[in-house]
């Protein structure tokens, strides 16, 4: 940047699906905007370049959804998973604006894959982009770079100058161009910060969940173990800053969207592919060799959201999925391959196990198991009795050598800890009064609508429907 | 085989595409992957020769370099595809052209050519004189008998190396083909994507131009084959010997043809340079520049030599022309021009087991 500050209209801190829905509304309004995005041009996008799909309603089969899923279902979805304690004009308003999500989205060049029976089974409630989040983000940048639209990458917000409820200026600093965030050996000293002034700022800057100390602090030493499935600079800076600058925070600081992957998985960023979609099909064990949860209490797209926080509370927050031979091929391969052994007792040798509790957790599984007819792609009727949890379906012996073992550990999305927020997505203060013209939308405040359980897609609707609220809000703010 | 660190490269980037699967819908290479949970050598050749490069998985790629996994589909996979190439060519020994054929040599061997027969039409009757232009009588250059002879001889080895060539490749796709829908998948370019949006040059720029450019080539080539094809039904079954009329079949085929071997290869050309690096395998830019300049060279001459074949350049052209003409047919089997047969065996087999 040339000159010390400069002036727009609308600033939108962050580079992912709402800062861009945001970015683009009020843009198309007639704003000056923007976008200060932390990470790399490589890295754009913050966790919504490894996205799938987005959760719509819609009430007659479209060209990318089969069948209907009304609003009632989709509320009552969103409802169950979060034991009614979601803020429910919020998630209304999410759940109504969800059906014109994709006709936008188009306008701006994404495309959708044609609905598929795939092995998500979620094309009756789910829209997925062709080519995934990143080719989204890709179609978002490019419509923005057509509209004249101002994007600043390499930029960290250091800074928030907000007094007496209005933000004044923002302070940017920009480290060198394709320097990673995290990358200390290769950090160099970032520029001096410049200042950039906005009428009105939208904060879409995600959560916190790469931030390890942050991270640290909810969950104790226990956050150590956590692999941050997503982009490394989702850091919460920003929301820090609003939450000191006085804004009302909401949702647990534990609280967040984690499941089980595998422990092998990079870090950061490692994405879709650290998943194993295993654990149904066989028993999950903890480092003590035992059982600890229903395996087959549900389908895993259903369940493997809650595993990530079923893993983090065993000791050293480390499982290990094991099955035998008898269903390979029957899972998502998984990119990392499986530790393979001719018995239990060598599996758990290779698996660092307790060999006698591992042999015996099996030998007690086994004998448990009940006659039924398996099928993987129904709730069956294979079942346990008598065990200390029961497995309830897809209840095999685990008796047919090769065994496989895979480890397994918290994998963490995204954090719900955020701002509250109105329905025009303006900033609350604890009294409910809200900024003046500060606005958040995606992660940063998704917490006022997911409390606790998450369904597949619905972080990117709420990042679409509030991006575009914001964007609105933020325009209407400043060009008023 | 792909080298073996060819064959774990491969194997590392099917196995991170296989567990994400996002691209499914941009083309058959990952349905096809997704049949699959190892990826051995003959697997991934057959996935390198369905892939068509696109290009579109790259930029939708969250584990493109400077990602840790350095996923970029399309360099590995036509990496593969150039090893499938050698692997697959006959006679063994001159496989190594893959390796070593370039814009130069593929030139140097049409110059060479040119050279030799110029020195010979010189030596047997130096007869690349105004007579042979005022009548526009090839023959007069080059004896009928010695250009069937020459090009009869050429043209039977070239069928052969590639018989073998297409053979070898069908034995290591194994399982059964389906040719017919193949064929039209192959003939419309279907996945370079003439039924949707068009593939990408770079990132969020989607242009008809490659398709369009390589229609051109396919059937400017097919065209002045046909031509040759009626003429020499003309000169051997009906006994109507060359030259024919401006408005005759041979002329008009082979016309409509030259154009298309014109603006198809120098588009092609243009569009490599406009291209992202990205998306190719630099090692192969002189591969694909060879046989493109042979082909415009071919068709450049074959124009020149219809419109000036009275003049008394037409003896002088017509070497020319028939050297270019054999240098390419000489080339076929190690160079670019594999990639229609061994892709279209490889959609015959996605078409068999889909």
């Amino acid at each position: 940047m040339a000159a010390d500050s400069r002036d727009y209209d609308v600033a939108v801190i962050g580079g992912g699906n709402a800062a861009l829905c945001a970015a683009l509304t009020a843009r198309e309004a007639g704003a000056r905007v923007v976008v200060i995005e932390s990470a790399p041009r490589e890295f754009r996008g913050g966790n919504s370049r490894h996205t799938r799909n987005l959760r719509c309603a819609h009430g007659a089969p479209t060209s990318v959804l089969t069948d209907a899923y009304l609003e009632d279902e989709f509320l009552a979805d969103l409802l169950r998973v979060n034991g009614n304690e979601t803020d429910e004009p919020l998630a209304r308003l999410v759940v109504e604006r969800s059906a014109g999500c994709p006709d936008w989205m188009r306008g701006y060049g994404v495309r959708f894959q044609a609905s598929l029976r795939g092995t998500l089974h979620l094309s009756r409630t789910n829209a997925f982009f062709l080519g995934g989040g990143k080719a989204l983000m890709n179609s978002y940048y490019a419509a923005a770079e057509r509209l004249g639209i101002d994007v600043l990458y390499d930029a960290e917000v250091v800074s928030l100058d907000i007094r007496d409820g209005l933000c004044r200026s923002i302070g940017v600093s920009t480290r060198r161009p394709g320097q990673a965030a995290g990358s200390s050996a290769t950090e160099s000293a970032p520029s001096a910060p410049v200042s950039i002034r906005a009428k009105a700022v939208v904060v879409a800057s995600g959560g916190f969940e790469a931030n390890l100390e942050w991270l640290e602090e909810a969950w104790g030493t226990a956050a150590r173990n956590f692999i941050v499935r997503g982009t490394p600079y989702n850091r919460g800076t920003v929301l820090r800053m609003l939450l000191d600058a006085g804004a009302d925070s909401i949702g647990d600081p534990r609280e967040c969207h984690a499941v089980a992957i595998d422990a092998r998985s990079p870090k950061f960023d490692g994405g879709i592919v650290t998943r194993l979609d295993s654990v149904p099909l066989g028993i999950a064990v903890n480092q003590l060799g035992e059982r600890f949860y229903d395996e087959g209490e549900d389908f895993w797209p259903k369940r493997y959201a809650i595993w990530g926080k079923l893993v983090a509370r065993q000791p050293e927050q480390i499982a290990f999925s094991i099955v035998d031979d008898k269903v390979r091929g029957r899972f998502m391969p998984s990119v990392f391959p499986p530790v393979e052994a001719g018995s239990i007792a060598e599996l758990a040798r290779m698996l660092e196990l307790p060999v006698g509790a591992l042999e015996a957790t099996v030998a007690r599984f086994n004998a448990a198991v009940q006659p039924g007819s398996f099928d993987h792609t129904a709730l069956d009727d294979c079942r346990t009795d008598g065990l200390t949890p029961e497995k309830t379906h897809w209840a095999q012996r685990i008796d047919t050598p090769p065994f496989l073992g895979y480890p397994l550990r918290p994998g963490i999305t995204f954090t719900y800890l955020g701002v509250r927020v109105d329905d025009r997505a303006r900033v609350l203060t604890p009294g409910g009064a809200p900024f003046g013209n500060v606005f958040a939308a995606g992660e940063v405040m998704a917490g006022n609508i997911l409390r606790k359980g998450y369904i597949a897609g619905i972080g990117m609707t709420i990042g679409t429907v509030f991006g575009r609220i914001a964007g609105e809000g933020a325009a209407r703010h400043a060009v008023r | 085989m792909p080298s073996v660190d060819l064959t774990r490269e491969g194997a590392h980037v099917m196995t991170v595409c296989n567990a994400c699967r996002y691209c499914e819908q941009y083309c058959p290479v990952f349905p096809a992957m997704e049949q699959r949970l190892t990826f051995a050598a003959a697997d991934l050749n057959y996935l390198a020769n369905l892939c068509h490069n696109c290009g579109e998985c790259l930029y939708a790629c969250q584990y493109a370099p400077p990602h840790e996994f350095g996923i970029n589909v399309p360099r590995t996979l036509a990496k593969i595809r150039v090893e499938s190439y050698e692997e697959y060519a006959w006679p063994r020994p001159l496989s190594a052209a893959f390796r070593h054929h370039n814009l130069l040599t593929g030139l140097s061997l049409a110059a060479g050519l040119i050279v030799v027969m110029l020195g010979a039409a010189l030596a047997a009757n130096g007869a690349l004189v105004r007579d042979a232009g005022e009548a526009a009588d090839f023959y007069a250059v080059v004896p009928h008998d010695v250009m069937v002879g020459l090009f009869g001889g050429v043209s039977l080895f070239v069928i052969t190396a590639l018989a073998i060539g297409m053979r070898r490749c069908r034995q290591q796709f194994a399982g059964s083909l389906s040719v017919v829908p193949a064929l039209g998948d192959a003939l419309t370019l279907r996945h370079l994507h003439a039924t949707g949006p068009d593939c990408v040059t770079a990132e969020e720029t989607r242009t008809p131009w490659r398709r369009w450019f390589h229609h051109a080539t396919f059937y400017g080539f097919m065209l002045c084959f046909a031509s040759t094809t009626v003429a020499a039904i003309y000169h051997v079954l009906l006994g109507w010997p060359a030259p024919y009329g401006y408005g005759s079949l041979p002329v008009v085929l082979g016309t409509i043809g030259g154009v298309g071997l014109v603006v198809g290869p120098v588009g092609l050309w243009a569009q490599r340079t406009h291209r992202d690096p990205m998306l190719s395998d630099p090692s192969q830019e002189q591969l694909d520049r060879s046989f493109l300049a042979l082909l415009l060279l071919t068709s450049v001459t074959g124009l020149a030599l219809l419109v000036l074949r009275h003049q008394s350049l037409m003896g002088l052209l017509l070497i020319v022309h028939l050297g270019a003409v054999l240098a390419l047919f000489l080339t076929l089997p190690y160079g670019k021009f594999v990639h229609g047969l061994y892709r279209t065996i490889a959609l015959a087999k996605y078409r068999g087991e889909t």
